[in-house]
């Protein structure tokens, strides 16, 4: 793994060499390790060592981006001419003020040695445990347990400078038997604190618990969403509109909503990439301090996150929100939270007279980002719940729900909150229990 | 780089691997899009390093660095070989490769012109042309035109002999308009959504996909749809257009015949396939028309190649016919279960990551009648055109996709426009009720230049042929 002061240097390099009236270099680096198991076997066990360089130049108000995996000096002056050429060829952008200036920045203690020294044999240990725990009741496992150093730098003309790197581990299993299966994961930037025993237990009485599942008709139900369910639609829902490009364009659920109740007053949505509770980098991918923002209060819509190029568009600050240059998606909220409850999973199956019990989606796709409407499948772990209890494993759902009106109906939320890893970052989420859930179709498994 | 490859090679033998291949990869990439009159994003990527994979003692191992160096080689087959014994303290069986012919050869992807050639002027010119006639509609709220050039190079050398070069290069463009209004919003795109159309060749491709001409007809339908009445809920007939059969092909034959697929590789994340296999050459996949073919030689197709990466050629077989499946996609480990050879699937994503089973160019062959006939032929139905949105369980059963546009069919011919269509369905009765598919003036390769696949998630660009199809009793109109 390259230094951090060698990450600096790389960046610092870029914008001293630069003739572009403002200059911003950006340097991702990693070392990761990912081992995948299925049939009870590990089947692949891969390493990687990458970095890229990614440059952006301004000249007057023209933009160019160019990226590299090398860093000889041959190479940085190879891209920097690059972008200046795509610079002085492109065409002016109106609405671009400067790159950001310079702001204190906080340090986030999200390195963890034990993470950055886990061993190929150490993963095959685990993989072990989770094999083991599986075949002592009769079934198999299959799953992936990584861990990785990622590091990033970034300078720019106007004196941001920024280093920082973290560690992240996960294990995701399920346990399967003839006709079920259970899943369960753990996500942490320290690897020693993945429960082995616990997500083994998790996975294996899941799929013991939904063996011979029966087919339920598709319709209204109450339904239970335990926290991977809930975090896969809390990013469907921010990846939609709770970015300020998806409201400046007019076509986020926000629009227009800032202020108003827009789902239930149990509903509190923020981002908070420097909280202990989740795992993140400082400043955003611009160099800009990363701000607590709260998007829902109690129900209302209060703010979306910016960079720094929405946020002149508005004579605003940015919220330290800003994806790597170039991108097309705008800032987005990187490390949600959706403030838990007072409630318990036992409690939400004691009080549901009738409902279903949601492990984790499948496969979750858009149909509609205004009106929040998305699809998708239930799987390794589904429900029926009867009486204040589970009454036994039920066969996948298709739903087709939109996610403001699934946040209008929430009955009861957990109190513990559980991290999740999802396309978009980072999610802390309780589990929740919502009056009504749309199922609208069915599979054979 | 051969003094490289075979240092890497010889190292792992040393160390105790059994097997061994490298890949070294470059890759050049540019991008420009542009949204509402100005400039989105220019940017040009390049990306270079290497990956070993290695069998040791039965099970395998893969490291992969950007650091192409003595020491860089040196360190990383010593990785992928301590990774591989590593795999080994959970395995069942030692690995298996079926066998495959030692080849020296290099392939060149054929273009007429070179995209990185063409100068960035001429590119903005193009775009900033379509997406100006697209705003010149007051009412698209959004408008956008984008183009992605791609080239790899690679070597790709294995201990047992195999030494192969291979240069491909992929290119495509597409143009977007949004219409909003109080809460509903439509989207068209052409000439497909997600980034455009995609194919293998050079900026030639881009030129003939006649953005311009189709920007003001697709700005119309945009906001047209706005008013249009919303896709009735019910159970009917529809036709597909070509690049949404393309998809439907993908989701739902494609990805089940991947044979990792089947043999669980996947299960944990994507899933797992309802083709298993004892239903190779028995299961009705479909109605006796259907017939699908995997092609990795066909000219222009996204999953055209000259070998794979295990150094299998690329092939053409039969994977539904006559409404039977009959057979899969495979790999030197995957294809001794069903005692064969390799056919040539494995494509990895760029040198860090390793190969997987990949659909190559899965085509549905072309039918009898034209678009116009199957419409003329259909009492009562829906016509869909352009993805807006896909989604299918984990064994590739229950399907729902959404579509951009949909117009109503009534006693045979096109009517009313319709806004938020989808349909629903399961993969066997759903192509069990395919019952025409349109001739080969219809038949159209579509480029998905975004399949993911694995974990740490790979892309692959894959092809698809397709016509347009009709299909009876789906279920449509599906809200909550
Ligand atoms: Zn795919």
């Amino acid at each position: 793994m390259i230094a951090e002061g060698e990450i600096l240097d790389v960046v610092e390099k870029v914008v001293d060499w630069s003739p572009a009236d403002q200059t911003e270099a950006l340097l991702f680096v990693s070392d990761s390790a990912l081992t995948r198991f299925a049939n009870s076997a590990i089947h692949q066990n891969v390493a990687e060592r990458d970095i890229k360089l990614s440059i952006r130049v301004v000249v007057g108000k023209k933009i160019g981006g160019a990226s590299t995996n090398n860093i000889g000096d041959e190479s940085i002056k190879e891209a920097l001419s690059t972008a200046i050429a795509i610079a002085k060829n492109s065409t002016e952008d109106p609405d671009f003020r400067s790159l950001p200036e310079k702001m204190p920045l906080t340090e986030l203690d999200s390195f963890i040695p034990a993470t950055a020294g886990y061993s190929p044999e150490d993963r095959a240990r685990a993989v072990l445990k989770m094999i083991e725990a599986a075949s002592a009741k009769g079934l198999t496992t299959a799953g992936s347990h990584s861990t990785g150093v990622f590091a990033v730098g970034l300078a720019n003309s106007l004196g941001v400078r920024a280093v920082s790197k973290l560690t992240l581990a996960n294990l995701s299993t399920i346990a399967m038997s003839k006709n079920s299966s259970g899943y369960a994961g753990f996500f942490s930037k320290g690897v020693r604190e993945i429960d082995l025993e616990l997500v083994a237990k998790i996975a294996t009485d899941k799929a013991l618990k939904s063996q011979n599942p029966v087919g339920l008709e598709p319709g209204v139900y109450t339904v239970i969403l335990e926290a991977d369910a809930v975090a896969d639609m809390l990013s469907t829902l921010a990846f939609m509109g709770l970015g300020a490009l998806s409201v400046q364009e007019g076509r986020s659920f926000m629009c227009g909503k800032i202020g108003q109740s827009i789902v239930g007053e149990n509903i509190t949505i923020l981002d908070d990439a420097l909280s202990p509770e989740t795992i993140g980098f400082p400043f955003d991918f611009e160099g800009v301090p990363k701000q607590r923002v709260t998007l829902i209060e109690n129900g209302v819509a209060k703010n979306v996150v910016y960079d720094s190029y929405t946020a002149a568009k508005e004579g605003r600050k940015s919220t330290g929100h800003a994806l790597p240059h170039p991108n097309i998606y705008g800032p987005l909220p990187t490390n949600l939270f959706l403030r838990g409850g007072k409630s318990s999973l036992k409690e939400m199956i004691a009080s549901t007279k009738r409902g279903i019990l949601v492990t984790r989606f499948h496969y979750t796709n858009v149909e509609d980002p205004m009106k929040t409407i998305f699809t998708g499948m239930t799987r390794d772990g589904t429900f029926l719940i009867e009486d204040g209890e589970i009454k036994r494993g039920i066969k996948n759902l298709r739903f087709t729900q939109s996610i403001q009106e699934a946040l209008k109906n929430v009955e009861i939320l957990s109190c513990e909150t559980f991290l999740k890893s999802t396309f978009l970052g980072t999610c802390r989420v309780p589990a929740m229990k919502i009056g009504k859930f749309s199922f609208t179709g069915a599979t054979e498994f | 780089m051969k003094d490289l490859i075979n240092l890497g090679l010889n190292h792992a033998n040393i160390l105790g691997a059994t097997y061994a291949d490298v890949r070294i990869v470059r890759t050049t990439a540019e991008s420009i899009s542009l949204k509402n009159g100005r400039v989105e994003e220019i940017s040009s990527a390049s990306d270079f390093g290497f990956g070993v994979r290695v069998l040791a003692n039965g099970a395998w191992g893969f490291a992969s660095s950007f650091r192409l160096g003595e020491k860089g080689v040196e360190d990383t087959t010593a990785l992928a070989v301590q990774i591989a014994k590593a795999s080994a303290l959970a395995k069942t069986k030692d690995v298996f490769l079926a066998p495959v012919e030692l080849v020296q050869a290099s392939y060149r992807m054929p273009f007429s012109i070179d995209p990185f050639k063409v100068s960035l002027e001429k590119k903005l010119d193009l775009l900033a042309k379509a997406e100006e006639i697209l705003r010149r509609n007051k009412g698209v709220k959004i408008s956008q035109a984008s183009m992605n050039i791609f080239r790899r190079n690679q070597v790709f050398a294995s201990s047992e002999g195999s030494y192969i070069e291979q240069e491909i290069t992929h290119c495509g463009a597409g143009i977007a308009a949004t219409a909003i209004k109080e809460g509903d919003i439509q989207v068209r795109s052409f000439p497909n959504s997600h980034g455009g159309q995609f194919g293998a060749g050079g900026y030639e491709l881009i030129e003939s996909l006649k953005l311009m001409e189709n920007a003001e007809r697709i700005a119309e339908e945009a906001v047209a749809l706005l008013s249009a009445k919303d896709c009735p809920s019910t159970t009917t007939t529809i036709i597909l257009d070509s690049s949404q059969v393309a998809l439907q092909v993908h989701e739902s034959l494609g990805h089940p015949a991947e044979l990792d697929r089947v043999m669980g590789a996947e299960i944990s994340l994507a899933g797992g396939s309802f083709l298993t296999p004892d239903k190779l050459n028995k299961f009705k996949y479909g109605s006796e028309i259907v017939n699908i073919i995997a092609d990795a030689t066909i000219q222009g197709g996204l999953g055209t190649f000259g070998y794979d990466d295990e150094g299998v050629p690329a092939q053409r077989m039969e994977l539904v016919k006559d409404g039977i499946f009959v057979g899969y996609l495979t790999s030197r480990e995957t294809a001794p279960l069903l005692n064969r050879r390799s056919n040539g699937c494995m494509r990895a994503d760029g040198w860090s990551r390793i190969p997987l089973i990949r659909m190559t160019n899965i085509n549905l062959e072309s039918g009898k009648p034209t678009l116009e006939e199957m419409i003329s032929d259909t009492d009562e139905g829906i016509y869909m055109e352009t993805n807006k949105s896909w989604s299918i369980d984990d064994k590739r059963l229950n399907f729902q996709f959404a579509t951009e546009m949909a117009r109503e069919i009534k006693r045979g011919k096109l009517g009313a426009l319709i806004k938020n269509a989808n349909y629903t369905g399961m993969t066997p009765t759903f192509w069990g009720s395919c019952d025409a598919i349109a001739d080969e003036n219809h038949w159209q390769i579509w480029g998905i230049p975004n399949c993911g696949k694995g974990e740490p998630v790979q892309i692959a660009h894959v092809g698809h042929g397709a016509s347009p199809a009709r299909f009876k009793n789906v279920r449509v109109g599906v809200r909550k």
